[in-house]
């Protein structure tokens, strides 16, 4: 991906600015570009401020948010909330709930990362009948609405007793249900040089070792990508584990926030929200880390559709 | 390591050619499917299969206990006759006919302000971007059902400008801006998308048009959305289709029910309890179909009128 996005992002800032300079003059630039500034700078603020908002209030006391308090700042922050949000819900602690959570988005990751990569060599890579006709297919599920599966998912699983595990989460993860991914590996497979791998099967070498050990290395910036995205969107996932999953031992943290909230009932706002924080804090961690690579990922992939 | 065997096998395969060729397309085949596998194994049993089953299942009375019974149409028929159910296809239109287009509109004129070689952009579009990536997750529903709430601090922050609309959350009427709203906070996902396009726009054509004295607006029209429709047309398509599917947010802020007044049901919430609240499950599986033939729909319309919108230019790539 990074490889594709190389020529088209560069190629501009290379060349002129966007505006025509010579028609302006320094002081008429400079007056443009505060102007720029502070019209960014109040969009950011504005786009922030929910984020923002949830950070300060998760340190305020109830009566605070209760209150109506629109500032970012109080006199009486605490850790209060947090160490209520740490206590969990319904005899099961947060620390599990995390731990659910990281397991099934380990797990996504895992799985995505083996099966899409796979299935994407084939459809990047090798001449097979009916190639195309697949390949149409894999476009056509990015489109579908998921929730024609979901039931009929519903009674296979419960019928092979395995409503209450996670594999019906995890299993479409392992088999490239995620059309997207294959598609966003598919696309980086094919900006790849073909003489790679003709070179490498002039050599004798078959397609596992070609794709294990030429396309795999190559790959790292889509490998990147997917795990980034997969992990946040098992991460941030509800309806499967709100269909999957009874027993509240094994909830990830979005069922475990429902919980939260169905059971205090807006009591104590405090404390949700805390731990509403806590829930999205691996996704904002990540997202500070790979920043760049995400948001390329995005503009990219999106050109590529 | 790799050298000798090399060597070798070139020499002994350099004789027999045509053979060599015609025994690769049968490995091909087999290579093919065999790398294939897992994607296939997903298609037919996870998507294939349930779709099949779904549309069965639709044209039966199913609760998961007793075996399906045949009713032909009627789930169709009656779903038409069910006042829910049509509250829920007006609340997902209202949702997706105003929310996608002021989203991308958002979009849009986000990503022409920050089209520019100036300081901060990266930071500005990280910035933007960042709503888009938590936006539809439970803990931004609850703090969207926080902010809106009575005396939340949107309530306060129009109180201060004179306006006392009280919280939004338990008004019917305003539980929609509610939603609107929270879509069109996460633009930046479509914001990075049309950045990237706007980049590839050449900036000679701007040049040109300012030579022929051709003013901002003229340029708006007949630069930027023609070279830009591909991807105008990619982001309406996805947001769409997107936008038919909210689920979480309608959940969590309604409280699992779609209130107050069945203002906040969603076509995929009054689905989910159809499905697994009632354990109607034939009734949710026409439910399902409706929406796959809707968007499926859509999907044709947009491609048919995009014939005259969007501009593919031989050479831009």
């Amino acid at each position: 991906m990074t490889t594709m996005a190389t020529p088209t992002q560069s190629a501009p800032e290379a060349g002129t600015p966007a505006y025509n300079p010579k028609s302006e003059s320094v002081g008429a630039k400079r007056a443009k570009s505060t102007a720029f500034h502070i019209a960014a700078l109040i969009l950011t603020g504005i786009v922030l401020y929910p984020g923002l908002w949830m950070i300060a209030s998760a340190f305020k006391p109830n009566s605070e948010i209760g209150g109506g308090n629109t500032s970012l700042w109080s006199e009486n922050f605490s850790f209060d909330n947090f160490v209520t949000a740490l206590d969990g819900i319904g005899g099961v602690s947060t620390m599990q709930f995390f731990t659910n959570s990281l397991i099934l988005a380990l797990g996504a990751v895992v799985g995505t990362i083996l099966s899409a990569s796979v299935s994407a060599y084939a459809f990047a890579r090798i001449k097979f009948p009916g190639r195309s006709v697949f390949f149409g297919m894999m476009i056509a599920t990015l489109l579908l609405p998921f929730h024609v599966v979901i039931i009929p998912q519903y009674i296979i699983f419960q019928q092979l007793g395995l409503v209450d595990t996670y594999i019906p989460l995890l299993i479409g993860k392992f088999l490239a249900a995620d059309a997207f991914f294959v598609f966003l590996m598919v696309q980086f497979m094919r900006g790849l040089p073909a003489e790679l791998d003709e070179a490498a099967r002039i050599d004798g070498a078959g397609h596992v070792r070609i794709f294990s050990s030429i396309m795999l290395p190559l790959m790292k910036p889509a490998l990147i990508s997917t795990s980034i995205f997969s992990f946040i969107w098992s991460w941030n996932d509800f309806l499967g584990p709100l269909l999957y999953l009874n027993t509240p031992e094994k909830y990830p943290l979005p069922l475990a926030l429902r919980l939260f909230q169905d059971q205090t009932q807006s009591s104590d706002y405090g404390a949700m929200i805390a731990m509403s924080v806590l829930a999205l804090l691996p996704v904002l961690i990540f997202f500070l880390i790979f920043q760049r690579y995400i948001v390329e990922g995005v503009s990219t992939q999106g050109l590529k559709g | 390591m790799t050298q000798s065997p090399t060597l070798s096998r070139r020499s002994t395969q350099s004789g027999p050619a045509p053979l060599r060729k015609s025994k690769r397309g049968g490995v091909d085949a087999r290579a093919g499917y065999t790398f294939l596998l897992p994607w296939l194994l997903g298609f037919i049993a996870l998507t294939v299969g349930p779709m099949i089953s779904s549309l069965y299942l639709s044209f039966t009375n199913y609760n998961l206990f007793e075996p399906p019974k045949w009713i032909g149409l009627d789930n169709y028929i009656t779903l038409f006759q069910d006042e829910r159910f049509l509250q829920s296809v007006g609340v997902t239109v209202g949702y997706v006919v105003f929310g996608t287009p002021l989203k991308l509109a958002a979009a849009l004129a986000v990503a022409m302000l920050l089209n520019s070689k100036r300081r901060g952009q990266g930071f500005y579009r990280s910035a933007f971007y960042a709503p888009s990536l938590i936006g539809a997750s439970v803990s931004i529903a609850i703090v969207w059902k926080a902010m809106f709430g009575d005396s939340g601090p949107v309530d306060q922050g129009l109180s201060f400008f004179g306006i006392n609309l009280g919280g939004w959350v338990g008004n019917p009427t305003m539980t929609m801006p509610m939603f609107i709203l929270l879509t069109v906070w996460q633009f930046g996902a479509p914001m990075v998308i049309f950045l990237a396009g706007l980049k590839q726009i050449p900036n000679e054509l701007y040049e040109a048009a300012s030579m022929d004295g051709a003013g901002p607006v003229r340029k708006f029209f007949n630069i930027t959305w023609p070279m830009l429709s591909p991807v105008i047309f990619f982001n309406l398509l996805m947001e769409t289709i997107h936008a038919f599917q909210i689920f979480a947010s309608a959940f969590i802020i309604s409280n699992g029910e779609g209130g107050p007044a069945g203002s906040t049901l969603f076509y995929t919430l009054y689905l989910y309890l159809r499905g697994f609240s009632d354990f109607r499950m034939g009734y949710a599986s026409a439910m399902a179909w409706l929406l796959v033939i809707v968007v499926g729909i859509i999907t044709l319309i947009f491609f048919k009128t995009s014939k005259s919108w969007v501009h593919y230019s031989g050479d831009s790539k």
